[in-house]
């Protein structure tokens, strides 16, 4: 599912792109003198010629690799998806129209897996922000060795999620790991984490949270520094303390950063895979016996790789984009009435 | 002048985020276990062919020193190993670059789990090798286990997993339990579940902090090795819930799983080499192949405890086969090396290595294990009583989702019973549901 990521992220880019190539090639095309005369009828043509294609050449490389990486990719899984196709026998595809959808429609497995992705991303995202907020705030204010804070703050972020998540599976263990360890001390049994139905959740989800948590806040961060510094001199005068003016300045400037990370968070929640495959450890992609933290990602890759139903394991994966646009869908109507609100 | 300390500041602050960065980037890619450069060899300087050859796991070659041996004996080529640590990573990546016909090294481990598959429908994108070597010198279910419909053997025999039973003597000891390895085979010879009621007896002795096992689920496979047949009928028909050998392995592993003597841990995951390295558990199933494991895992803390005895019946778990697939620029020369690796003469060097046991009878009785392995495993004659399982295992048939059914009865069936407190018709019922996923039914 990168592509969809990809899919967003492209209007954004190439209208970035557009206006930027075309006062260059027009400047160019400016600069070569005047044409001589005789061909010059062929000549202008050229020039007008260049200064149309000119920006499309320029942006064409992203493009390709768009193309070349996701998009034909993309539309070649919608295919797959339509057909019976298994791992050991990608040549002997058999038309099966929708029904590796009507399948998953009726799978507990998947209802299962759509559930166990919004509650750990529900679970791992709310924290997360709210944290990021918090710490952001703490970090606008005068420190010493800001810059170091703020390394440190990214410093989860450059971790490998194979590395992070190891360490964790090793927390969490249920014979020995130091949280349990630590449960034991204050008189709590026990808990099987990996195997318990919230406990697993809760795992994976902090897991999450530690890895992303400083990103967030120093998106925060950059977007508190923009805001004017009048606003809380002012806020000041009128008798506002610090907490006032968190909530009544920083939190409305924060608005448009805010719904920034959600939609990146929602994204990135909704395809949750690394985490939880490598915290299940052998046979992780069964996201637990009960597959109780098994996510879509988590499935598809079960389904595709482990049990070899690539067909299904598409469909799976059209699925989730289809979701992914239903919650852009969403979001977008969200964004636009808290716009007309204000 | 001050805005050129803050310049440099800010340069000091960029300098260490970076070297921060790259520490911790560079620690991460020691993670990826998956063999760089994997491209089908190809002519080197001077006339030298490239063999590469892809393994999961430990195979053991590069260990015992054979490529290094080969390349001596052969200055004209040199051999790459690609590993990859999981077969479950392993084998899809095989099975996509067999059918794109590029990107498949010279030699492809498969492991007897997926043999099934790699016969009945990869059966084309392997050399025969059945015209190259001397077929009688393997074990006969080993070379029909990797022979298609029409007689093409399509993989050569690396090791088996002849099964006996590792068991901590000292801790036998403190639970007043048998530590003789000749009597206790003789208490729990020809059921698991008399294997099964001395665990009952351990655990009412135990000594703190240990368990009489390391899980239901490898009890489980340990016996449903020793059984006649599998999930499916020869004829490629799963019956595997009508099986009366699934249905054995299950009723012993529910009762392993239902008391207290299993360490509930999950096999090749860290806490159970953790388990190994502080002794949580008093026996584990021993394949051959287990036997280099636990010397790793154990480590000196275990050496002279450990001891081993034959198990209850003659079963297999696991074991490899090395092919060579049709799309390899070098055939012959990876033909020769594939030959030269599973001859009896390096397998039984493997077997001093790491106690893989040949595939090919005519070494056993030649092998022998290095003596720091008898010696970690109190003096046993490992050779005799895997040697002695390895002739009367019974022949059993793979099918092609052998392992996504067996995943599905130890992790998800198995697995609810021991660490969720299911009941064992629970269990079985999850594992059914789960099947039918795997199945499409």
């Amino acid at each position: 599912m990168s592509s969809s990521k990809e899919a967003l992220a492209h209007p954004a880019s190439s209208a970035d792109a557009a206006p930027g190539d075309q006062p260059g090639a027009a400047g160019r095309a400016h600069g070569r003198g005047t044409p001589p005369p005789g061909n010059s009828s062929w000549r202008s043509r050229l020039y007008r010629w260049d200064m149309k294609a000119s920006p499309y050449a320029f942006i064409a490389p992203f493009f390709i690799v768009f193309g070349a990486f996701s998009l034909i990719p993309l539309l070649y899984t919608a295919w797959y998806s339509l057909h019976n196709v298994q791992l050991a026998n990608l040549d002997g595809q058999t038309w099966t129209g929708l029904d590796n959808y009507q399948n998953l429609l009726s799978s507990d497995f998947f209802w299962n897996a759509l559930w166990n992705t919004f509650t750990i991303g529900v679970i791992s995202t709310v924290p997360q922000l709210v944290m990021a907020i918090g710490l952001a705030h703490m970090l606008n204010y005068k420190l010493r060795g800001s810059t170091v804070w703020r390394v440190v703050m990214l410093t989860p972020y450059a971790t490998s999620v194979a590395a992070a998540t190891l360490v964790f599976v090793l927390l969490y263990s249920w014979d020995g790991g130091m949280i349990n360890w630590l449960l034991e001390f204050v008189g709590i049994d026990p808990v099987n984490w990996r195997e318990s139905d919230w406990g697993s959740q809760f795992a994976v989800s902090s897991i999450v949270i530690w890895r992303w948590t400083g990103y967030n806040a120093l998106i925060y961060l950059a977007a508190m520094q923009a805001i004017p510094a009048d606003l809380y001199e002012s806020a000041a005068i009128d008798g506002a303390n610090r907490w006032q003016q968190f909530i009544h300045v920083t939190i409305p400037q924060l608005r448009p950063t805010i719904l920034f990370t959600v939609v990146v968070s929602t994204i990135g929640a909704t395809q949750l895979f690394g985490e939880p495959l490598l915290f299940g450890g052998v046979s992780g992609s069964k996201g637990g016996s009960e597959h109780q933290y098994q996510t879509l990602g988590l499935y598809m890759y079960d389904q595709g790789w482990i049990i070899g139903n690539l067909g299904k394991a598409s469909a799976i994966a059209w699925s989730m984009f289809l979701i992914l646009l239903i919650v852009a869908v969403i979001q977008l109507l969200i964004s636009r009435r808290l716009r007309k609100s204000q | 002048m001050r805005t050129s300390t803050r310049g440099f500041r800010r340069l000091m602050a960029f300098t260490a985020a970076a070297a921060l960065t790259t520490g911790l980037l560079a620690g991460c890619a020691e993670d990826s276990d998956d063999g760089s450069g994997n491209e089908g060899g190809g002519n080197g300087g001077g006339g030298k062919t490239t063999l590469t050859v892809g393994t999961f796991g430990t195979f053991g070659y590069k260990q015992a020193g054979l490529y290094d041996e080969y390349m001596k004996l052969n200055p004209d080529v040199t051999i790459k190993e690609n590993v990859t640590t999981r077969t479950d990573v392993y084998w899809p990546k095989v099975l996509t670059r067999l059918q794109a016909g590029a990107g498949a090294d010279d030699i492809q481990a498969i492991e007897v789990m997926n043999i099934t598959e790699a016969v009945e429908t990869q059966g084309d994108k392997f050399v025969d090798l059945g015209k190259e070597v001397d077929k009688s010198q393997w074990l006969d279910w080993k070379n029909a286990q990797a022979t298609t419909k029409d007689g093409k053997l399509i993989g050569l025999g690396t090791d088996v997993g002849p099964m006996a039973i590792c068991y901590r003597k000292d801790l036998f000891e403190k639970a007043g339990l048998e530590t003789d390895r000749t009597k206790l085979a003789a208490q729990w010879k020809g059921d698991w579940s008399k294997y099964v009621d001395l665990g009952k007896q351990y655990m009412k002795k135990a000594p703190d902090g240990t368990k009489f096992v390391d899980s239901a689920s490898s009890v489980y496979n340990a016996a449903l090795g020793g059984e006649p047949e599998r999930y499916y009928q020869t004829d490629g028909t799963v019956t595997w819930d009508k099986s009366k050998s699934v249905k054995n392995a299950w009723d012993v592993a529910m009762d392993v799983a239902t008391s207290d003597m299993s360490a509930k841990l999950k096999q090749f995951d860290k806490p159970w080499d953790q388990g190994y390295a502080n002794g949580t558990f008093a026996t584990v199933a021993c394949p051959a192949w287990m036997i280099g494991y636990i010397l790793e895992k154990s480590g000196d803390a275990g050496k002279g405890k450990w001891d081993v005895a034959a198990a209850p019946t003659a079963a297999n778990w696991g074991g490899s086969f090395i092919g060579v697939p049709t799309s390899s620029k070098h055939q012959k020369e990876a033909i020769a090396l594939a030959k030269w690796l599973t001859a009896p003469e390096q397998q039984a060097k493997v077997f001093a290595k790491q106690a893989s046991f040949p595939s090919t009878p005519s070494a056993y009785s030649t092998l022998k294990p290095a003596t720091a392995t008898t010696e970690y495993f109190s003096n046993a004659p490992i050779t005799e009583i895997f040697s002695a399982s390895a002739e009367t295992i019974p022949s059993q048939y793979f099918g092609i989702k052998d392992q996504a059914i067996n995943t599905a009865l130890t992790d998800v069936g198995i697995l609810q019973v021991e660490q969720k407190g299911k009941s064992p018709d629970e269990g079985w019922d999850a594992a059914s549901e789960e099947i039918k996923d795997v199945l499409g039914q």
